[in-house]
């Protein structure tokens, strides 16, 4: 079964991660962080594994996965769009920004676009407020978001 | 071959840099890449090396190589470090940022780099602390305690194990300093971090940076590596936040490092007496260890010398939002706020009249221009129903709707709230619900007058929608009370400061709220 296949998988991932980096609890996040990069988002099945490979309670593993904004919980599309939401970029017409962004590329703040195209997030602040709007674009920072550059943005995700 | 600088900030990245360094690359330049100077609206910046001195140009475009190369391009500045922004500055922590490879140890030694360092290890750690308590230091991250005496209790502390903290979380908006020394000038922070070391006796720290910033968190990685042995026997890692404002908290950040929730420990304890895994702990902001290789070096008296009032030493202001110069400006204390935004920041971005500044992020007040006298000092600030926080200034102009924005830091308290208490966690929602109801009623001329009473179980539970209770003045009247609630009943200060957006934009700005004449009430 396919779901097995992703347990055994990020079982084995964890076990070889643990082995290098250690098991002591507070390994928990960059582990977290790591799995993440590795396979996109943090599920339940890989939360038992976890649990077992740190020595913790799965309670204290969920607690940890569901407080954190950064870890996702099912798998994100092929782009992620953070646009920030705080005062500076709002001061800077991003609220505006951020109602055409969700218009033009046709998915709600913090939701993933039916096609699996687009992942769009709130991020508050990057540090970039004399600048803004602004945004990551998989990663990238982009500066000063008016209509041409969003159009850019809308360009590159749907490609 | 023409040797030319160009910035890896984050900025300046998010502004264009790495392709313009592409092209003076493949105009067959050698390209050295620096931190940010901090002024944005010059950014992407390029300084060409001619005759042992640099030429600045800026804005650049790829497109521009030709042009800046023969000198003949329009965007010409001359001697950076002359421009008015730059002149006026005093420049203590942020000295080298802009002007160095920040990847590159000879750089950083030809800088004055490690000699604070060297005279801490030449010297016993109570003279150290002396040395941080003589020079006024106080932490930069938003409260202001005495560094010095945050260092003197984890000194004084017996223990095997001690740990220096370096908070790097910088969730305010409107701040971008701890970033920017960071990516630009990493060695300054490794620095005062081993000072610290040296000064209480820990030989492990942690940066904790928050997930927001790759461009610091790689940049501090790799510096780290490179200075490993100059450090030694104290050792530094790097820990990575997880989008969670509410970690900037220190104890919470201990508690993320930790592998826990990121959520607020009651104090006392102190983290200096038992702090990460229980153990006496230095917990300091980017910019106040930063401050310590300077303090070391240049001495005491030196940093002490700037500044104002109880407030010794410089200041990096971060200008930010709807401002035409924004960026970094570092100054000793007691420059107005009118200075900073009008005169340094030359006003607003969109040319329309400014017409509130937040200062010190999500947490601090509002203030109309009429305020902008007040000398940017912590107990002004405090004195005014404000703080300063991280120093972090942003500026609207007339277009900013008030009670918007007061919704907004009810909204953003209750998106972060650790959810250890009630007042936090569920007045915050409450604040939006109650916001929701003032903006619709300031938009349907406003009927109901009748006022309702206060308390904690009307505050928190009571304010679902009533008809009788929906007009502006019981509604503005609870969100008083919610408010209240917040500031008294909170655990920390992401509850407890709320108030201050909110109540600052109602008490300056009543306009906004749909009530007609300013009501006169000291928000502390
Ligand atoms: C909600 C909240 C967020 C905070 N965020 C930060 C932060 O991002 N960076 C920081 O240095 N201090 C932050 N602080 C203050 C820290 O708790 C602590 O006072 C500081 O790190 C101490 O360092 P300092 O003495 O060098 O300022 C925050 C406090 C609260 C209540
Ligand atoms: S005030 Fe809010 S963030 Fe602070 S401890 Fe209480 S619930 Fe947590
Ligand atoms: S507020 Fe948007 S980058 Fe800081």
């Amino acid at each position: 079964m396919k779901q097995d296949k992703a347990v055994d998988e990020a079982t084995r991932l964890i076990e070889d991660w643990t082995r290098v980096h250690g098991r002591t609890r507070d390994r928990l996040l960059p582990l977290l962080h790591w799995l993440q990069e590795e396979i996109g988002y943090v599920d339940d099945p890989a939360v038992p594994a976890i649990a077992r490979a740190l020595n913790l309670s799965r309670a204290d593993v969920h607690g940890v996965v569901t407080f954190y904004h950064d870890f996702r919980r099912a798998p994100a599309g092929r782009h992620v769009v953070k646009l920030c939401r705080a005062e500076s970029c709002q001061a800077r017409g991003g609220a505006a920004m951020e109602a055409e962004a969700t218009a033009r590329l046709g998915v709600a703040m913090g939701e993933t676009r039916r096609d699996g195209q687009v992942t769009l997030e709130p991020v508050y602040c990057l540090g970039l407020c004399a600048i803004g709007p602004n945004a990551l674009v998989d990663g990238r920072p982009i500066a000063r978001i008016d209509a041409a550059a969003l159009e850019r943005i809308v360009q590159e995700v749907s490609a | 071959m023409t040797r030319v600088f160009v910035s890896r900030d984050m900025a300046s990245v998010a502004l264009g840099a790495d392709e313009v360094a592409q092209a003076f690359e493949a105009a067959g330049c050698e390209v050295i890449r620096t931190g940010s100077r901090g002024l944005f609206s010059i950014e992407p910046l390029v300084e060409v090396e001619q005759n042992g001195a640099r030429v600045g140009f800026g804005p650049v475009e790829p497109g521009d190589v030709a042009a800046v190369l023969d000198g003949s391009h329009a965007a010409r500045l001359g001697d950076v470090s002359a421009l008015p922004f730059f002149a006026g500055q005093q420049r203590f922590t942020f000295a080298r940022c802009g002007v160095i490879d920040p990847l590159c140890p000879e750089d950083y030694a030809a800088h004055g780099g490690w000699r604070g360092l060297d005279a801490a290890r030449a010297i016993p750690p109570q003279a150290v602390v002396d040395a941080v308590k003589a020079s006024g230091l106080r932490g930069r991250g938003g409260a202001g305690f005495p560094t010095g005496i945050k260092w003197q209790t984890v000194l004084d502390a017996v223990s095997d194990a001690k740990f220096i903290v370096c908070n790097a979380d910088e969730g305010d908006s409107g701040t971008f300093a701890d970033r920017m020394l960071m990516e630009g000038d990493p060695f300054c922070l490794i620095e005062g971090m081993a000072i610290a070391g040296h000064a209480v006796g820990a030989d492990h720290g942690y940066v904790y940076i928050r997930s927001e910033y790759p461009f610091a968190i790689a940049t501090m990685r790799e510096a780290i590596t490179m200075s490993a042995e100059r450090i030694a026997p104290f050792a530094l890692e790097v820990r990575v936040g997880a989008g969670a404002y509410v970690c900037g908290e220190e104890t919470a950040l201990l508690d993320s490092i930790e592998g826990k929730r990121g959520q607020v420990r009651a104090k006392p304890p102190l983290p200096a007496l038992a702090g990460l895994f229980g153990q006496p702990t230095v917990i300091n902001n980017v910019l106040s260890l930063a401050a310590v290789p300077f303090i070391l070096s240049e001495g005491a008296e030196a940093y002490a010398a700037v500044g104002f009032g109880r407030s010794r030493g410089t200041m990096p202001v971060q200008l930010a939002g709807n401002v035409k110069h924004g960026g970094l400006y570092e100054i000793g204390f007691g420059i107005t706020l009118g200075e900073l935004v009008n005169g340094i920041g030359g006003g607003t971005a969109s040319g329309r009249p400014v017409r509130a500044v937040q200062v010190g992020g999500p947490l601090g007040a509002y203030f109309p221009p009429s305020m902008f006298n007040l000398p940017f000092d912590y107990e002004a600030f405090a004195q005014a129903g404000g703080l300063i926080g991280h120093a972090g200034i942003t500026v609207f102009d007339d277009s900013v709707d008030m009670a918007h924005m007061a919704r907004f830091a009810m909204e953003f308290c209750s998106v972060e709230s650790c959810g250890k208490c009630t007042p936090c966690r569920i007045g915050s929602t409450r604040g939006v619900e109650v916001m929701d109801r003032i903006i619709a009623a300031r938009d349907a001329q406003p009927v109901a007058t009748e006022r309702v009473g206060g308390g904690l179980a009307k505050a928190l539970y009571s304010c679902a929608p009533d008809r009788n209770d929906s007009g502006l003045e019981p509604q503005t009247a609870l969100l008083r009370d919610l408010c209240d609630t917040m500031k008294y009943g909170s655990l920390c200060a992401l509850g407890g400061f709320t108030p201050y957006p909110v109540l600052s934009a109602l008490d300056h700005f009543p306009e906004d709220f749909g009530a007609p004449a300013p009501v006169k009430e000291a928000a502390a």
